[in-house]
Formats: structure tokens, sequence, C-alpha cells
């Protein structure tokens, strides 16, 4: 591929040749992207539709499959209004900020051995690093709106991913110690040799663990507090409209995907074939599990009412985070004695 | 101290949670009850109170004899109503409106008519585009009662026993 590029394109100066390339990688994994997220909104509405007995939106071309380009032009012609006394700089930004580290941390997934942006060995800790990032543009946006639904929302929020990015980057230490590497590629690389020997099994605790605050990270119901629109009306962007809040739509479905894959990378052998010899791995594997997850957090969506707020909390520090450490314990102890699926 | 360990573990087993689960996503798989409605369409009871019309008897004399009586009970004051004598002697409407702004289609008029003139249809799907459409006047109202004569006389013979 790389070569086929350079060879086509000689004509190009070499820094040239090496933008537009990259350039090129960004489209094919940012195109696709984007319309699972639109398609993702459609599947959410259609799937809490079913759960309710509904039919959920069916009006817009068959099946109602023309929905999201309906509501992303409906989204784009609307006005964006700035409110009075905001931050007109910081308003705008924010959005932008939440958005860009939730397609930036796309860079070091890894589809399968060879298809991945940037193979770089801190992945994990770069995957980490981005989703934090996005916080921020909650925060600003609920401080720049003017607004005290929003600042409440953002505070909410802030609170809130403080408390479970802890849990999860202490189930990732868990995923560390079994692969004994950062690189994301190398970790789905350790559970090489079918269904038994995926982390889900031996870090039970650690990929529950994961998944919940994964769906807090995220700010899905049930932890969608910072959302709240029973009580905060829709928090940290009650003010926004048009473009910007769409743009922070498209960060919190992206966000989730981010997640589903995450976790069936980490946890569930990626692109592994659960029965090696009967079936081959493929990028489809890595899919089909995203989708499972994907599923599940529409599934979280339409069953549950929204967790207290210090119910929230309760659960991040004294429930998820002793229960990721003593089960670092026990892997510590199990990767010292050489039981289960790692070398040590 | 057991308890709070039970606490504990429920709190992170989430097994009320799953059991949440269980019922929703059975409910994914049930039967969808949602009535499409421009294709498809709810029954309609024999009392549904729609769009007003004015009725005619079969040897084509309009039923109306402008007692008023529509008119004094009317709560929402939307029916007006002026008569005066005809040729052959019998009184009738020069004037019968009903104000579809007003009306708050409860059937009081309905109920109050002597000599069922007045009657509401089964017609619910009527929208206005101009000022003043929404007065429906006598010949309007004759008109409807004309058309939908066949439905409205049905519908009355099924509710006859209760009346």
């Amino acid at each position: 591929m790389s070569e086929f590029f350079h060879s086509t394109f000689q004509f190009l100066p070499e820094p040239v040749q090496y933008t537009v390339y990259t350039l090129l990688k960004v489209v094919v994994i940012l195109v696709p992207l984007f319309v699972v997220v639109a398609y993702y909104t459609y599947a959410e509405r259609k799937v809490i539709g079913y759960m309710q007995m509904r039919r959920g939106p069916n009006r817009v071309g068959p099946l109602g499959l023309l929905q999201p380009f309906a509501d992303m032009f409906k989204l784009m012609f609307k006005e964006i209004i700035i409110p009075t006394n905001s931050n007109r700089y910081l308003f705008i930004i924010a959005p932008v900020i939440t958005f860009a580290p939730s397609m930036a941390a796309w860079a070091v997934i890894p589809f399968n051995d060879t298809l991945v942006f940037s193979d770089i060995n801190a992945g994990l800790l770069y995957i980490l690093a981005m989703t934090s990032v996005g916080v921020y543009g909650v925060i600003i946006a609920g401080w720049a709106s003017n607004s005290k639904y929003a600042l409440l929302g953002a505070m909410r929020s802030a609170a809130q991913i403080v408390a479970y990015e802890i849990a999860m980057g202490f189930a990732l230490v868990g995923v560390l110690m079994a692969a004994g590497s950062l690189n994301l590629g190398e970790i789905v690389g350790g559970q090489r040799g079918g269904l038994s020997n995926w982390y889900f099994i031996w870090l039970f605790p650690l990929f529950m663990v994961f998944l919940i605050s994964g769906v807090a990270e995220t700010n899905r119901a049930p932890f969608d507090v910072a959302e709240g629109e029973s009580e905060i009306v829709a928090g940290f962007h009650v003010e926004y409209s048009g473009m910007t809040f769409a743009v922070f739509f498209l960060a919190e479905y992206a966000n989730m995907i981010l997640i589903a894959m995450l976790t069936s990378l980490l946890f569930f052998g990626g692109w592994l074939s659960p029965v090696p010899g009967l079936i081959g791995d493929s990028i489809g594997w890595l899919f089909a599990k995203t989708s499972v997850f994907m599923f599940l957090f529409l599934w979280f969506r339409a069953t549950f009412p929204r967790y207290r707020y210090d119910q929230i909390m309760r659960l991040g520090w004294k429930v998820l985070l002793p229960v990721t450490i003593l089960w670092l314990v026990v892997e510590g102890v199990l990767v010292y004695f050489k039981i289960g699926p790692w070398s040590g | 101290m057991f308890e709070k360990i039970q606490y504990y573990l429920k709190s992170f087993l989430f097994l009320e949670l799953l059991k949440g689960m269980y019922v929703t996503g059975r409910y994914f798989f049930r039967r969808k009850i949602t009535v499409q409605y421009p294709e498809e369409k709810t029954p309609i009871s024999p009392r549904f109170r729609g769009l007003h019309a004015l009725r005619r008897y079969a040897n084509g004399e309009e039923r109306c004899i402008a007692c008023k009586l529509c008119e004094a009970v009317c709560p929402a004051l939307a029916i007006t109503i002026e008569s005066e004598q005809r040729a052959d002697g019998t009184r009738r409407t020069t004037l019968y409106d009903i104000d579809l702004f007003k009306c708050i289609y409860c059937g009081f008029c309905e109920d109050a008519c002597p000599v069922d003139a007045i009657v509401e249809t089964n017609i619910f799907e009527y929208h206005f585009e101009n000022r003043g459409e929404n007065i429906m006047t006598k010949e309007k109202l004759l008109e409807i009662g004309d058309r939908y004569e066949a439905q409205l006389a049905a519908d009355r013979s099924v509710d006859a026993p209760y009346r």
C-alpha cells in the first residue's frame, strides 16, 4: 500500500508525498467513523424504540435509513446562538476541544496486525491521555456558556470523569501486567490462542470496571448526570445549537465507539478468532465484538434510570477502585506463580 | 458486618441491573404496537365527536328548527343562530355559525338538539388555510351533513339503544 502510493506519486517531493499519504490514511479512518457515528444515532433511536415497543424512526427513506442525514442537514442549517455575556471564543472552541481528542484517539487503534494508523509503543497511555482531554471541552463549554445549568453540568461531569478515570486507569494496569506492553497490537497479540486466552476471563472484574467506567467516561446513561435533562435541562450543552451542538454529539458517539472497540481489543482479543483453527482471525471479528459492546451501550440507556449523583461517586471511589486494586494484587500473585495464560 | 459485605457485593455485581436488562431485552423482540398513522388508523367509536354537520330529513327538508337550544347550552359560546319565519309558516335559521376556534367538541349541542339536526361527525382530519375558514357556516354544515349522511345515520342507529 505504502510502496504503491509512493511509486505512483513519485513526481511529488518527499515531504509532500508523506503529508498526502498521511492525510489519506486519516480520511480512510475518519470517514467510515463518521458514517458509523451517523448510523449509531439511528441505531440508538431504533433500539430504544424497540425496547419500548415502538418502531423508532421509519419515515425518512426506506426504514428511516436516511434519518441521520436529515438530522445532520437540519443541524447544519440551524443558527449558532451565542449567549450574551458568554465568552465567545471559548464558547466556540469548547466543542472542538471535545471533538478533536475523540478523533485523535483513533490514531493508535489497530484494526488487525498491520492495519494501524500509527503503531506507537505507548498506545494505551496515549488513549488515556486523549480521552481525558475531552473533558476539558465539557468544562470549558459549561463555563463559557454563562448559564447556571451548564456550569452545574460541567462541574458534575468534571467530578465524575476524575473519579472514573482513575478506576479505568487501574483497570488498564491489569491489562498491562497481563500483556507486558502498552502497545495495543501487542496486547491483542498476547491474547492469541482462542477464547480461553482472552483477558476477560482472568481479568473479569477489571473488564467490568473498565466497561462501567467507559460508560461513565462517555457521559452515557445511567451516568449521564452531566446532561441530566430532568434536573439541569441539558447540562453543559444547554446553550449550544446547530453545528456546535452536533460536534458535541459527534464526539460523544465517537467516544462510545472508541470505548466499545477498546473493550474488545483489550479484553476480547480484538481481531482474533475465538476458535482459531476453525475460523481465521479477521478484522470482521473486531467489528463484530465492537458492535456487541455498542449495542450494550444502547441497551443500558434503554434500561437504567440515572444514578443519583452521590451514588455515582460512591460507586466510583468506594466500589470500583478498591475492586480494581484488589484484583491487581490477585493478578500479581497469579503472574508471579505463572498461573493463567500469561508467561509473566 | 455481613450485611455490609452483602451490600457491597450487590453494588458491584449489578444483579438487579441484569434483571432490568433481561426485561428490556425481552421487550426488544415484542410485537411493536405503534399505529403507523397516515397508513393505519385506530378504530373510531360511533360516539366520536369531530367536525360538526347539520342533517336533513329523507325528503330533503333541513332538520334544524332554530330552537336555539344548542346555542344556549354551548359552554364555549361557539354557536351563533339567527332565524326567521319561512313562507310556509315554519321557523328556520338564516344564520347558523359555529366558530371552530371556540368549540371544545363537548357534544352538548348534539345532546341538546331535539330533532338530531346538529351532530358531530367522526371527521378529525381537517385544517384551515385562511382566516375566517374556522367559521362553519350553515351551508358548509349542511354540505358535510349531506355528504356523510350514511355514516351519521349508521353511527346514530348503533348508539340508539343507549340514548
